[in-house]
């Protein structure tokens, strides 16, 4: 084989990866999920006229906004290689202590000890504090990602659940509203917020020295520090980023439905690693793109917009999720063509 | 780098100061001894080998060397300078480089990424230029003639692009000194020839190579001096031109075993049934095409050929991890093709190609790994018996001499002749009635290669029948007869007693007679 690959001129080899001789096949791949993203929008333009009006396509970007913000934190941590289960409960919890501490006695739970301008400050800080001691425990003592990050997942969400009696936190301050319901320039803060976190990923991923570390320490860790890469310093950057970003999630979801219910993000760990292994990410790390990661979350969410459009029964939509995911998985391993690792 | 005025002439001035020297280096792992007073010193502009049999401390003078670890005691100097901070990794790398057998690129990411890893060309707001980088790297590949496309993914390029792309992001460092680490372990013939060719061109630009190699004659071909370590030690340094061949193994060993020690006595018996019997046999994928051969018991037969010749599926075929069309007749009976299970059951042992990937499971210990092909020989119903495996385990470690402090250690924490030893035992666990086996020495020292020729022709003699799909000489110098294929069909075949020339030659496909 060897004999065959050298022989090659560098022209010919040139030939096969470059399409039209501009853009090279991996990129392409990143863009893998675009022509099922526009199906999808035929198929639903086709099922019902409502699902193209720019109310309907705005919705599915408002609910998907804070789904999509774990899926770029879990994606940045996936890419090196680590994985973080815990990301669903801290949007939970972040924004829990923040309304245990600042919601008034009397209501619920309610501690009223900080006034309400504090709420958001304390929603990120309890979100880095969790990415503190997730890479602590990971990168500093050097135990199992997996475990730590799934004990994590558990602490946290009991703790929500004992700090709030197993209750939803109502009467939330307005600072802690405003991301999740106000809108500028028309269209919702939560979007803004995402679209930009997720540009802002796609150009630090790719094209800064830090993004592209990122990949190196996926890839190939020992590869990256001979390098020079200080792989310990971009480890706990990404786990403490994701972290934060999670907490932000929270804290828009936490706007949106104007409480925090005990259980908020229970469940959500799922659709987000299925959106980004669709999107393109590997769970081996050193692989995927933010943009692929973008597309399969998009993707999730359109066709639940479709099926509920299309009229299926609210409880029949979980199986039907489930089944997205693999549908998707199939779809993608079909058009990737590469064994999905 | 020695700066521009010490480097009068051609760069292989006498008076220059070795490119690097180290001396007195100790270095302790705990109770073990990795390196007892050891030196070595490379003078500018030439090749220059270390050899030693595995655990002789070649591995910790490179990571010494690189400056990846610190020494215990004594010192490392280039050019006369003493070495920079080990976390100064920019002074290193414009020192020295080290092209791993262990890739240390980055298989997801392009080869123009992995030349300019965290040296990235910059443009205005701290943004990568990508068309910059392509075109720096595309510059580079130039400069030093690899002909490899920069936009390649860089997992796909074979083992010899990949060492040429190494060495070139080690040039683009300033570095002019390099060490090769067994750069020849996975590479066929002709691939090797290539590296060859490369590595003499560098050394008329200025480049100097330490080069280490458990194959002899490569030292004798490419290297100006050479260096023997030998239990953490430094033994002897001299001229390779000044060192016989049996001197030099002396060395390594620290007895006069000599290399060339088979006896051409053994015979045949033409009348043995059959261990092996392959007809019409051809690959799906056209790796090979009919191929037709019978192996007797007690009989060795080579299958040689260069890389992509299709003598590792043939011998993949037989033993089941490929389906082809065609017969395969192991000891009388017909295994369901591409079933390994089966061809086990019928009575064939395996040793297979690569040990990391293939031969055993790294974190599992000796007597798990030894056992694995076993396990009906390990209690009934599917259940183990451990007082049953440890036995057998304690048989294997005892013949096949495994080095190991207790058949508990997982394999991982064994030198890699051990490995292979484990590996071996497994295939002879069930005493197989017909033996194969796809490089069986790559990668492992002198010592434990010729202990593991010895195995297989004792197997042989005990009455198997054995397959050694190998383009190592040494390893098909046991064989009673070799087969030798070319471009996917068995070429010719040569008896016992071949000259090595008339044996590459075949295997290259050149006819010396015509």
């Amino acid at each position: 084989m060897p004999d065959t690959a050298l022989a090659e001129t560098p022209a010919a080899a040139a030939d096969k990866r470059l399409i039209g001789g501009r853009i090279p096949l991996a990129r392409l791949r990143d863009l893998a999920l675009v022509p099922a993203i526009l199906i999808i929008a035929v198929v639903g333009q086709i099922v019902s006229p409502v699902f193209l009006q720019p109310d309907n396509l705005l919705n599915v970007l408002q609910t998907m906004s804070e789904t999509a913000l774990l899926v770029l934190a879990e994606t940045m941590i996936l890419i090196v290689k680590k994985m973080d289960l815990s990301l669903e409960s801290t949007m939970g919890l972040a924004p829990g202590v923040a309304a245990w501490l600042v919601v008034p006695v009397g209501a619920g739970h309610g501690l009223g000890l900080l006034p309400g301008g504090w709420a958001i400050p304390v929603t990120l800080a309890v979100g880095a504090l969790v990415g503190v001691i997730n890479a602590m425990l990971i990168i500093r003592f050097g135990l199992n990602g997996f475990i730590v990050t799934l004990g994590m997942l558990i602490v946290l969400r009991g703790a929500l659940t004992g700090i709030s009696g197993g209750q939803t936190f109502f009467h939330l301050p307005p600072s802690m509203l405003y991301l999740g319901t106000t809108e500028w320039f028309g269209v919702p803060a939560s979007i803004w917020i995402c679209l930009t976190l997720f540009a802002v990923a796609i150009v630090v991923l790719g094209w800064t020295s830090f993004g592209r570390s990122l990949y190196a320490i996926g890839g190939n860790v020992d590869a990256a520090k001979a390098a020079g890469v200080r792989t310990d310093r971009v480890l706990w950057i990404v786990i403490v980023t994701g972290s934060v970003l999670a907490a932000l999630a929270g804290l828009l979801l936490s706007g949106r439905l104007a409480s925090v219910a005990s259980a908020q993000g229970n469940g959500y760990i799922f659709t987000v690693f299925a959106a980004a292994v669709i999107g393109g990410i590997s769970l081996n790390g050193g692989k995927g793109t933010m943009f692929g990661a973008f597309t399969g979350i998009l993707l999730l969410f359109m066709i639940q917009n479709v099926l509920t459009l299309a009229g299926i029964p609210a409880q029949w939509i979980g199986a039907l999720n489930g089944l997205i995911i693999l549908a998707a998985l199939i779809v993608s391993r079909i058009t990737g063509g590469k064994v999905q690792d | 780098m020695p700066d521009a005025s010490a480097r009068a002439g051609d760069g292989r001035s006498p008076q220059e100061p070795p490119v690097v020297e180290a001396t007195g280096v100790t270095k302790k792992y705990g109770p073990t001894v990795a390196l007892d007073g050891a030196g070595l010193t490379v003078a500018a502009g030439e090749t220059h080998a270390l050899v030693g049999r595995n655990g002789a401390g070649k591995s910790t003078l490179v990571s010494i060397l690189t400056g990846l670890q610190a020494p215990d005691e004594g010192a490392v100097s280039f050019a006369g300078r003493p070495a920079p901070r080990l976390a100064d990794r920019d002074a290193w790398r414009q020192r020295v480089a080290c092209v791993y057998q262990k890739s240390t690129i980055i298989p997801g990411l392009t080869v123009a990424e992995n030349l300019f890893l965290n040296r990235y060309d910059r443009g205005r707001a701290g943004l990568i230029k990508w068309p910059a980088l392509r075109r720096r790297a595309a510059e580079l590949l130039a400069a030093w003639s690899v002909a490899v496309d920069p936009q390649t993914p860089a997992g796909d390029l074979s083992v010899e692009q990949r060492q040429f792309v190494e060495i070139a992001r080690a040039l683009s460092f300033g570095a002019r000194f390099i060490i090769l680490d067994e750069p020849t372990a996975q590479l066929d013939g002709a691939a090797i020839g290539r590296l060859f060719g490369r590595i003499r061109d560098l050394q008329a630009q200025g480049v100097t190579f330490l080069f280490i190699s458990h194959h002899l004659q490569e030292i004798y071909e490419i290297c100006d001096q050479v260096t023997v370590f030998r239990d953490a030690r430094h033994i002897v340094t001299a001229p390779v031109a000044d060192l016989p061949r049996a001197e030099l193994v002396a060395a390594m060993t620290g007895d006069a075993a000599a290399a060339d020690r088979r006896d051409g006595t053994r015979t045949v018996d033409a009348a043995a049934p059959a261990a092996l019997t392959v007809s019409a046999l051809t690959s799906a994928d056209g790796a090979y095409e009919g191929v037709d051969f019978r192996i007797g018991a007690g009989e060795i037969v080579g299958l040689a050929g260069a890389t992509g010749s299709g003598r590792t599926e043939v011998a993949e075929t037989v033993v089941g991890l490929r389906s082809a069309s065609g017969d395969v007749e192991i000891a009388g009976r017909r295994p369901r093709p591409g079933s390994v299970p089966d061809a086990l059951a019928a009575g064939a042992g395996f040793v297979p190609q690569d040990r990391h990937y293939q031969g055993y499971v790294p974190e599992m210990s000796v007597a798990d790994n030894g056992t694995l092909s076993v396990p009906a020989r390990l209690g009934r119903h599917g259940f183990i018996n451990t007082q049953r495996r440890d036995a057998i385990a304690a048989g294997m470690i005892e013949n096949l001499e495994i080095k190991t402090p207790s058949p508990y250690l997982a394999v991982s924490g064994l030198s890699g002749g051990n490995q292979q030893k484990v590996v071996m035992a497994r295939a002879l666990a069930d005493d197989p009635r017909l033996l194969v086996l796809i490089n069986p020495t790559a990668g492992i020292d002198v010592r434990s290669k010729e202990f593991l020729l010895d195995k297989v022709e004792q197997t042989a003699r005990s009455g198997a029948g054995v397959l050694i799909a190998s383009d190592e000489l040494d390893d098909l110098r046991v064989c009673d007869r070799v087969l030798v294929m070319f471009q996917c069909r068995v070429t010719t075949e040569i008896a016992r007693g071949w000259q090595d020339h008339e044996l590459v030659a075949a295997m290259e496909g050149m006819d010396l007679n015509a």
